[in-house]
């Protein structure tokens, strides 16, 4: 058996799947049921001083006949009383000592700050979270992403925070922002225990069109929303994976949060630095149920890579993350169709002909064959021209068909160079 | 609204007792079925169709939402893409050439979604195609079945006047009258006959040419004649007992079917035996199995021979039509006694071998038996409708009877006559004449210009 419990920057749980800070970390009864399920810990919904929401206050991107492939919220943090937030935590702390559960934060003054931080301890959290992220609502009234997108405030928040707390404060950044480095090492400087992100993405998810408003519509008009879901997932794994190679940020420990729907998902974020994963989209989809199936893919995947404890996952492919300039020019492979595996849809050709590199041709078909008086359907495969093919791999992701286009080596294997090696070979001639 | 035509077909038909086959997808189902669709690239589903409709755009534009531009797209390169929808063989046609087959993934129900796309344009009336600036040539189209239909309508969209003339009281040909009713009915066939003339051009029924009007009359009138005449009365085997009561040719059985108040043969009848072994012999051993008959079907050769598409064999055994190989007919024996002696009772059957490849199978010697029935339909194949055409100059006839033509062209041997549908093509699907009717309107189209192009100083002039 693997060991999937975790110790995020000091905030301890059974696994590394927490639910995110947002609707199902909502009450004390929500996660009392998560806990039972089987999530091993909680960031609770921000909790500050209370507000009034609008309806609607969700929308979300359909693809495919698939629904909610990304999903965006316009709703504020907890409407609910900072006393009653409290005493439900307390029991949920009392019932589940063993599991993780995390205050989410946000508040304005330094007295606030104080006050809050000092009451979720007396109730027993393991640990706080700064919302320094929300981009909606809150960030107009001088809160949220209002913070994360100022570092120095960042810095000077977060330690104030620090002074107050016994507990570790993970700050929660925004993606909102030109690069996560820079509010990434405020926060190491603000002595942040760790870092989660990544919160919402700025978004504003279409326009009715019958009535002329974006969505979500909220009577005749609309605001921004804050961005999750599926789709955002390759945007939240950069900013983790740039932090977790910074050389100032790295010394945080990460929970990773975005777009999370199911164990591979978390494990991507854990060989990218994570120490936890935080999931809410897929949760307010499909329920605290989907934790099962979490636990177990990636205890089956750790087991059958030999990973004995989530430490030895942890961060197992930042080394791989490199700048550009790093990768190795001479590293050459080209596509090839397995004949008997395509089904003559063309959209590779379609593809690398109208949209890349004009290397694939036109199948052509071979003599007719006849059974029983009709000809047998043939299948027209495509032909890479594998002189001119550039190796782009676009025709091997639009292909329907698993395995179908793979993509062969074709160097040797042998010299490899970089282009910053080779700007240093240049610099070098140039200084002699 | 209901075409005036419908009021020509009795409220009670022995079709309306056949529900569906395949039943039309709901709108969910519809964008489901469609978000499946890859798109594919020279799709070989557009490949498969005689019209070549461009499938992948259209269920693309179903996929989105954009249910009036699918329809627009089907229609606009077949005019009969709703009643294709309904009784395309698809499984030969374009679903049997979609990719996912070669994937052993379901195919994409194209001809479900071809429904789906058409029957709302028609429930909301949506129209498409306006006529073309008038150009002052006049088309004469002699039968309205789909070769005609498809060819007056490309006529009309090109400006030239279209009239097509059609023998029989309702129009629409074997949509109206032959189509399998748990495709198609009737009037739904005349509700599509609706539409399409709505374009404006004229049908005529009960215009029999060679009968109250004269080829040569049209010829006066028309500068060009499109014959879509289709085909003959069922063949006959020249059988003992072919004029009993009870024997009927099979295409006459499905027309009063379809069309007629009662069909007292088959209401009568428990045990019906069809002759035959192509797909209108499937087609009538099915409708009498769902109408209740147990059906027995003779062939005289095996399975494999068969002239009906496979998944209509795989189907009528299915629905409980027992087939007998190797068997043929040599007499229709009637009852003993009284009105009885008028009725079919029994058919007498022969096994049938063959003596070697490529030979005609013969009658085993000492193999009689007899077969209980009450009914039986010959579906034997149908004559040829030539016999006034004989007489065009230049037109020339197959050994088997049907109109030559130019593929390209739907042309004949006779510079002011085409042909299309199965009077030309021999007998195939709805979808072939819709194909065929549209190149002969463009090549008459065609022949208009070069005419014109050849005498400019001669314009346009009305007859």
């Amino acid at each position: 058996m693997v060991d999937l419990s975790t110790n995020c920057a000091g905030i301890r749980s059974p696994n590394p799947f927490w639910l995110a800070s947002g609707p199902p970390s909502n009450t004390g009864d929500q996660v009392s049921r998560a806990f039972d399920a089987g999530w091993g810990g909680a960031v609770w919904k921000t909790i500050g001083v209370p507000i009034q929401n609008v309806t609607s206050r969700y929308g979300s991107i359909d693809y495919g006949g698939k629904r909610v492939v990304g999903f965006n919220n316009i709703e504020l943090i907890s409407d609910r009383s900072i006393d009653v937030n409290l005493k439900e935590i307390k029991d949920v702390k009392r019932r589940f000592p063993n599991h993780a559960v995390v205050s989410s934060l946000m508040v304005e003054t330094k007295e606030e700050w104080k006050s809050l931080i000092e009451r979720c301890e007396e109730v027993g959290v393991d640990g706080h979270e700064l919302n320094f992220g929300c981009p909606h609502g809150m960030c107009e009234r001088g809160m949220g992403s209002a913070v994360g997108q100022e570092p120095e405030v960042l810095a000077e928040i977060t330690s104030w925070a620090k002074a107050y707390a016994k507990k570790p404060v993970l700050v929660k950044l925004t993606p909102n922002i030109g690069d996560i480095v820079e509010p990434g090492r405020a926060a190491v400087k603000g002595g942040a225990d760790g870092l989660s992100l990544i919160n919402t993405i700025k978004s504003l998810m279409g326009v009715d069109l019958d009535k002329m408003v974006p969505l979500p519509v909220v009577g005749t008009r609309s605001t921004n929303g804050g961005y999750c879901g599926p789709a955002v997932k390759p945007i939240a794994l950069h900013m983790v994976a740039a932090l977790a190679r910074d050389p100032v940020a790295r010394k945080l420990p990460i929970s990773g949060i975005g777009g999370v729907s199911n164990w591979r998902d978390a494990a991507e974020f854990i060989a990218l630095g994570s120490s936890s994963v935080q999931v809410c989209t897929a949760v307010m989809h499909y329920g605290f149920r989907i934790v099962e199936d979490m636990i177990e893919g990636l205890s089956t995947y750790m087991e059958e890579k030999g990973f004995k404890r989530l430490d030895d996952l942890v961060g197992r492919a930042v080394p791989a993350f490199v700048e550009w300039g790093e990768l190795d020019l001479h590293y050459k492979i080209i596509a090839s169709i397995d004949r008997d595996k395509c089904i003559g849809c063309e959209l590779c050709y379609i593809a690398c002909w109208d949209g890349a590199h004009q290397c694939i041709e036109k199948g052509k078909l071979g003599p007719a064959v006849i059974e029983n008086g009709h000809a047998l359907p043939q299948v027209k495969v495509p032909r890479i021209l594998e002189d001119h093919c550039t190796g782009c791999n676009l025709c091997s992701l639009v292909c329907p068909v698993d395995g179908c286009i793979t993509m062969k080596r074709v160097d040797d294997g042998k010299n490899p160079v970089t282009w910053n090696e080779l700007v240093a070979k240049t610099q070098l001639i140039k200084a002699h | 609204m209901a075409a005036p035509e419908t009021r020509a077909l009795p409220a009670r038909r022995l079709e309306l007792m056949m529900p569906d086959l395949k039943p039309a997808l709901t709108e969910a189902q519809a964008r489901a079925e469609a978000s499946r669709c890859l798109y594919c690239n020279d799709a070989p589903c557009i490949a498969a169709c005689p019209t070549a409709i461009n499938i992948p755009e259209f269920i693309r534009k179903i996929d989105s939402g954009n249910y009036r531009g699918s329809a627009r797209t089907i229609l606009d390169a077949n005019i009969l893409g709703y009643s294709c929808a309904l009784v395309c063989p698809v499984e030969v046609l374009c679903v049997g050439a979609c990719v996912y087959n070669h994937q052993d993934r379901p195919p994409i129900q194209i001809g479900l979604l071809q429904r789906f796309a058409t029957e709302r344009a028609y429930e909301k009336g949506t129209r498409f195609f306006e006529k073309g600036a008038p150009t002052g040539k006049r088309v004469a189209l002699v039968g309205a079945g789909p070769a005609s239909l498809a060819c007056a309508h490309e006529l009309t969209r090109l400006g030239h006047e279209a009239v097509c003339l059609e023998a029989r009281q309702l129009p629409g040909g074997l949509n109206t009258t032959g189509c399998a009713p748990y495709k198609i009915r009737s009037e739904t066939a005349l509700l599509e006959v609706d539409y399409i003339k709505g374009i404006g051009f004229e049908v005529r029924t009960g215009v029999e040419v060679g009968g109250n009007v004269t080829l040569a009359e049209l010829e006066k009138t028309y500068d060009a004649i499109f014959l879509g005449v289709g085909l003959g009365p069922d063949s006959r085997l020249g059988l003992p007992g072919e004029n009993l009561r009870g024997v009927l040719g099979a295409c006459d059985l499905i027309e009063r079917i379809k069309n007629r108040e009662t069909v007292p043969e088959v209401e009568a009848a428990r045990e019906a035996v069809v002759v035959g072994g192509g797909n209108t012999a499937i087609d009538i051993a099915r409708e009498l199995a769902r109408l209740g008959l147990h059906v027995t079907q003779l062939y005289r050769r095996g399975p494999t021979e068969m002239g009906a598409y496979a998944h209509e064999q795989t189907y009528a055994r299915k629905e409980g039509v027992e087939f007998r190989y190797w068997e043929q007919p040599v007499a229709y024996v009637a009852g003993k006694q009284g009105p009885e002696k008028e009725r079919v009772r029994s058919v007498q059957c022969v096994k049938m071998a063959q003596t070697g490849a490529g030979r005609q199978p013969e009658p085993v010697r000492g193999s009689e038996h007899e077969l209980p029935a009450d009914l039986v339909a010959v579906a034997t194949g149908q004559e040829k409708l030539v016999s006034q055409l004989r007489t065009i100059a230049g037109i020339k006839f197959g050994a088997d009877g049907r109109i030559e033509v130019e593929p390209s062209t739907c042309a004949t041997g006779n510079s002011r006559y085409w042909a299309g549908g199965d009077c030309a093509n021999g007998g195939k699907e709805v979808v072939n004449a819709a194909a065929e009717g549209k190149r002969a309107a463009r090549a008459i189209d065609a022949a208009f210009k070069a005419a014109l192009r050849r005498a400019p100083g001669a314009g346009a002039r009305g007859a």
